[in-house]
């Protein structure tokens, strides 16, 4: 500034006159650097949240379960390390010095999964035929009353698997959620999530026992 | 011929539409944005295909972390502006005979995540200055059936705020018992209904897959 001052002083010479030329340089790297902060602090994927529904615990000792037919019932075993197991029908307390054996899958796509669509086939063929009807709007419905339909469907439903879900002690939280996450995949209409018994929990062990290792999964 | 030198002038960039459009992004960036606030442990959540958005208040958050510690928030929404915490730390003081001053019911209301701390304990844990010292308060709650402060903090946030809702936060990796243990501690208390928080996941089945 003073060397301007003293020019104009020495020399006549009018000083020319310049718009005030601003440099915006180090302006546009702090808002590089604040943009760059916000944009990685901010959440910008909301967390979701799956709905899970336990049934009411029962301290009615003279309650008695409801039946459920043998044929349609599928008990999936989560076990430790990630694995999975699942035996179809019931075990008879008959059957208790002769335990069936289990089988094992994996959480894949060529899985569980493909075993319960395997046997959910009617009912999600049923869920998926209505949702392309709807996309292809030869069917008119809000959202809700689509939502409606599809629980209707799987409500009137007697055809697809009652899987019932149970963890061994030493399974983990990720392998819950993705089970039932499987199940919504699959559009599976009656599972619930139950306590494991005796003879389940040693089913698993005798299992472990058989494949200390889990089998590589067929791709 | 005598070579005509130019003068080599610095090209002069104009920066302020630049300088413009930072200033557009960096305001919309500070107006939307929520902090994530630091979690008393970290907690890789597992992946679902739900849409179904986290709810904004009227929550209560169980995070379950890999070590099997359990810590409970209750939001920092409305429900803050509400008083619903300072209640519910009152209630809970009510029933372990402990008093809490005005600032101590502050230091909760705005304490921003979750909080894992025994309740004897509490008031050193609000008396503290800042979040550094307060971190080894922060050893979970205790739940064991001879002194289940979780059913306790259950039973209190649902008297101050009957529509509360449950949400459990767990890592992938922790251990199944601790899960069931708190589902079973808030069937006990009657609530049936949760809320898993999980990460987004992509997954289409095959259509062909189903119609074979």
């Amino acid at each position: 500034m003073a060397e301007i001052i003293q020019e104009e002083k020495g020399g006549k010479r009018k000083a020319k006159k310049v718009a005030p030329h601003i440099d915006m340089t180090p302006m546009v790297d702090l808002m590089c650097l604040l943009i760059t902060f916000f944009m990685l602090t901010t959440a910008f994927a909301k967390a979701k949240v799956m709905e899970i529904i336990l049934p009411e615990k029962i301290t009615d000792p003279n309650y008695k379960p409801p039946s459920v037919p043998t044929a349609r019932t599928v008990n999936i075993i989560l076990g430790p390390d990630n694995r999975v197991f699942w035996y179809p029908g019931v075990v008879k307390p008959e059957d208790y010095n002769n335990l069936p054996p289990l089988n094992e899958t994996d959480f894949s796509a060529t899985g569980a999964r493909q075993m319960i669509l395997e046997k959910n086939r009617t009912l999600a063929r049923k869920i998926a035929d209505f949702r392309t009807q709807v996309t292809e709007g030869k069917i008119v419905l809000t959202p809700d009353s689509v939502r409606g339909t599809i629980s209707k469907i799987k409500s009137d439903d007697d055809t697809g698997p009652i899987v019932l879900i149970k963890a061994y002690k030493k399974a983990n939280y990720g392998n819950f959620v993705d089970i039932l996450d499987e199940m919504n995949i699959c559009g599976v209409a009656h599972y619930m999530f139950v306590n494991i018994t005796w003879f389940e929990e040693k089913m698993v062990e005798s299992a472990m026992a058989a494949a200390p290792t889990k089998p590589a999964s067929p791709k | 011929m005598p070579k005509i030198k130019l003068p080599t002038k610095s090209p002069h960039i104009d920066m302020t539409q630049m300088v413009d459009l930072f200033s557009v992004v960096l305001t919309f960036l500070m107006l939307t944005t929520t902090m994530r606030q630091p979690e008393p442990a970290q907690v890789d959540t597992p992946f679902s295909i739900s849409e179904k958005p986290t709810p904004d208040f009227n929550t209560m958050t169980f995070l379950l972390s890999k070590d099997g510690k359990v810590f409970i928030n209750f939001d920092n929404g409305p429900d803050t502006l509400l008083k619903f915490r300072p209640k519910i730390l009152d209630e809970m003081g009510k029933r372990y005979s402990i008093e809490f001053t005005d600032k101590e019911r502050r230091e909760f209301q705005k304490y921003p995540s979750s909080v894992g701390v025994p309740i004897l304990k509490m008031k050193e844990f609000l008396d503290e200055k800042d979040s550094k010292s307060r971190d080894p308060y922060q050893v979970g709650v205790p739940l064991d059936s001879t002194d289940n402060q979780l059913a306790m903090w259950i039973l209190c946030a649902r008297q101050v705020n009957p529509n509360i809702q449950a949400c459990i936060k767990g890592d992938s990796k922790t251990e199944f018992p601790v899960v069931k243990k708190v589902l079973d501690i808030l069937q006990d208390k009657n609530v049936n209904r949760f809320n898993l928080i999980t990460s987004l996941e992509a997954t289409k089945i095959n259509l062909d897959e189903i119609q074979k």
